[in-house]
């Protein structure tokens, strides 16, 4: 009623809402695994966009080259992706700790060039398709919408995943020595806790959120070498929304806005891709450390 | 192991005592970048005894209780812990042996409850003590059990940090300045507590200036001065050294 009030019919204004809740779980998966990476490495990953596509390129490579499916691409492609993320952290990133945030940031966008820089000159910069795997493929149809399965799909999945790693922090006692190393991981050291592999494992968690997000995507997008450098700088706007270092904040954060993106494709499409950024300015005028941040 | 026991053994090393040597630190030298801050310390810690560091600010008590734990990598010399080098381990590495740290600046975690913080570090040996007994030694800790760790008084915060270290099984404890900045009361209820910890076998190595605290609980003191062990002082010949020990911490 309000929306026919508003001159726009119900069915694309619920349409473009299911879309900001996808770009919305992506957002949170991708800025969950930044926030979890920024608090214990103190490092920005500028790599996350490129280890996102990463995770998409290898799951469309284990279906093209290996005839593997969807199914288990969803457990396997992030694992690989972790696993190639935690050989950085080792032989790499582990070396700049001692430094400024800054090394971090330039060595993670130099990584980020690289990775995308090889995927482009091994596979162009055409888009390649991941069919919908396919018990989800066509829709539901609600009465007011029709609902694409593989779409609701994704946003169940990644709110699963979000509370599970939630949880997993909060609740349990490997999270509460991650939140304690966040916190002072010297002291946390000298407790007995290996601090230095807990790292890498944070890492490889971080990274294989975004991998994951990458597999889940790839139906979705196209499988593409820069389709996680559009995706990151939207999700550092999310990320500075939010805050830094907490992970409600970014789950929070992704969901709401992409969100705002879907209504805002609605109402007034123009602003549509510059929403995030005017939103994040608005933040960083009145709560520079972000909706969900301290200090 | 036995070479261990036996070296620390040698007879004329500890004219005064019979208990094995549980810590031994020796030419211990340390360095923050460019600038050397312990110059060759030496000292033993005999098993099952409360030793002091006594010294100055800046003297470097601090400084050697992190090279122990590890946590300070440029350090030279020898430190053996019940007969291990730790010189080169790592700090979890050297905690598992046993050690349990109290820093000076209390660590208490901001993010979790009193009861979190307590339960954080994880059990290294059998033996350690059970949360009500933990909450036995110290009751104020029960009440305070879920408010955040940092918005304990600063008493209920040192309380915190030592009874933290109990739960894990280590019977070797390092306290860096425990009463530092407490009122009167609680600096007599942390002493009862290192004397029934002496009591029941744990051996204590206690970083004080307050030279006072430290002869109603410690079997001996070491006085620590520009990164050096000056002298070592029995508990009972305190009174007899009290103007030596003024010159040595007067500011
Ligand atoms: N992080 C540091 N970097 C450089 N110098 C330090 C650092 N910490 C302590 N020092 C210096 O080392 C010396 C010993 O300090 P410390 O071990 O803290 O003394 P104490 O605990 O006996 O008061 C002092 O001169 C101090 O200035
Ligand atoms: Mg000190």
């Amino acid at each position: 009623m309000i929306f026919d009030l508003l001159g726009v019919p119900p069915q694309a204004l619920l349409g473009q809402l299911l879309l900001g809740l996808i770009n919305g779980s992506f957002y949170a998966l991708l800025s969950l695994g930044l926030a979890l990476i920024f608090g214990m490495l103190n490092i920005i990953n500028f790599a996350h966009g490129a280890l996102y596509m990463m995770g998409a390129f290898v799951s469309w490579m284990l279906l093209t080259y290996l005839g593997i499916p969807f199914w288990p691409s969803l457990i396997l492609a992030p694992l690989i992706v972790a696993l190639f993320g935690m050989a950085l952290e080792r032989t790499m990133l582990s070396k700049l700790y001692h430094l400024d945030h800054l090394y971090g940031l330039l060595l993670t966008f130099g990584l980020a060039l690289i990775i995308e820089g090889a995927f482009r000159t091994m596979y162009g910069v055409s888009g390649r398709v991941y069919p919908i795997p396919e018990i989800l493929r066509g829709g539901t149809n609600l009465g007011f919408m029709f609902l694409p399965n593989y779409r609701a799909f994704v946003v169940v999945v990644a709110l699963f995943v979000c509370l599970g790693v939630w949880f997993f922090i909060e609740r349990t006692r490997i999270g509460s020595y991650l939140r304690a190393g966040t916190e002072n991981p010297e002291l946390l050291q000298a407790f007995g806790i290996n601090v230095p592999r807990m790292i890498t494992l944070t890492y490889g968690l971080g990274v294989g959120l975004a991998a994951l997000t990458g597999v889940l995507a790839a139906p979705i997008y196209q499988v593409h070498p820069l389709m996680g450098f559009h995706m990151i700088i939207v999700v550092f706007a999310v990320v500075v929304i939010g805050g830094l270092g907490s992970m409600l904040g970014a789950i929070v954060t992704g969901l709401l806005l992409g969100v705002v993106e879907g209504f805002t494709r609605v109402f007034y499409p123009e602003a549509s891709a510059t929403v995030v950024f005017i939103i994040m300015a608005i933040v960083l005028l009145l709560r520079p450390q972000g909706l969900f941040g301290k200090r | 192991m036995t070479l261990e026991a036996s070296e620390s053994e040698r007879p004329g090393a500890h004219p005064a005592d019979s208990a094995p040597v549980e810590l031994s630190v020796q030419d211990l030298h340390a360095y923050y970048g460019e600038s050397h801050v312990l110059h060759g310390m030496s000292f033993d810690v005999p098993r099952g005894e409360v030793v002091t560091l006594l010294g100055r600010n800046g003297a470097g008590k601090t400084t050697c209780l992190k090279c122990i734990m590890g946590l300070l990598r440029q350090r030279k010399g020898s430190i053996r812990f019940s007969g291990t080098e730790l010189i080169g381990m790592q700090p979890h590495r050297i905690a598992r042996l046993g050690l349990g740290f109290c820093p000076e600046e209390r660590g208490i975690y901001a993010s979790m409850t009193a009861e979190e913080n307590l339960l954080l570090p994880p059990k290294i040996q059998e033996g350690g003590m059970s949360v009500e007994e933990i909450y036995r030694l110290f009751p104020n800790l029960k009440e305070r059990a879920k408010s955040q760790g940092t918005k304990l008084s600063g008493g209920e915060q040192q309380m915190l940090a030592i009874g933290r270290i109990l739960r894990t099984g280590a019977k070797t404890l390092l306290l860096d300045e425990p009463t530092e900045g407490l009122a009167p009361v609680i600096v007599r209820q942390i002493g009862d507590i290192i004397k029934r910890l002496r009591a029941s076998g744990y051996t204590i190595v206690l970083v004080e200036q307050n030279f006072q605290f430290a002869s109603t609980v410690a079997d001996r003191h070491y006085i620590v001065e520009d990164g050096k062990v000056m002298e070592m002082i029995p508990n009972a010949d305190l009174h007899a050294n009290m103007d030596k020990l003024r010159e040595y911490l007067a500011v």
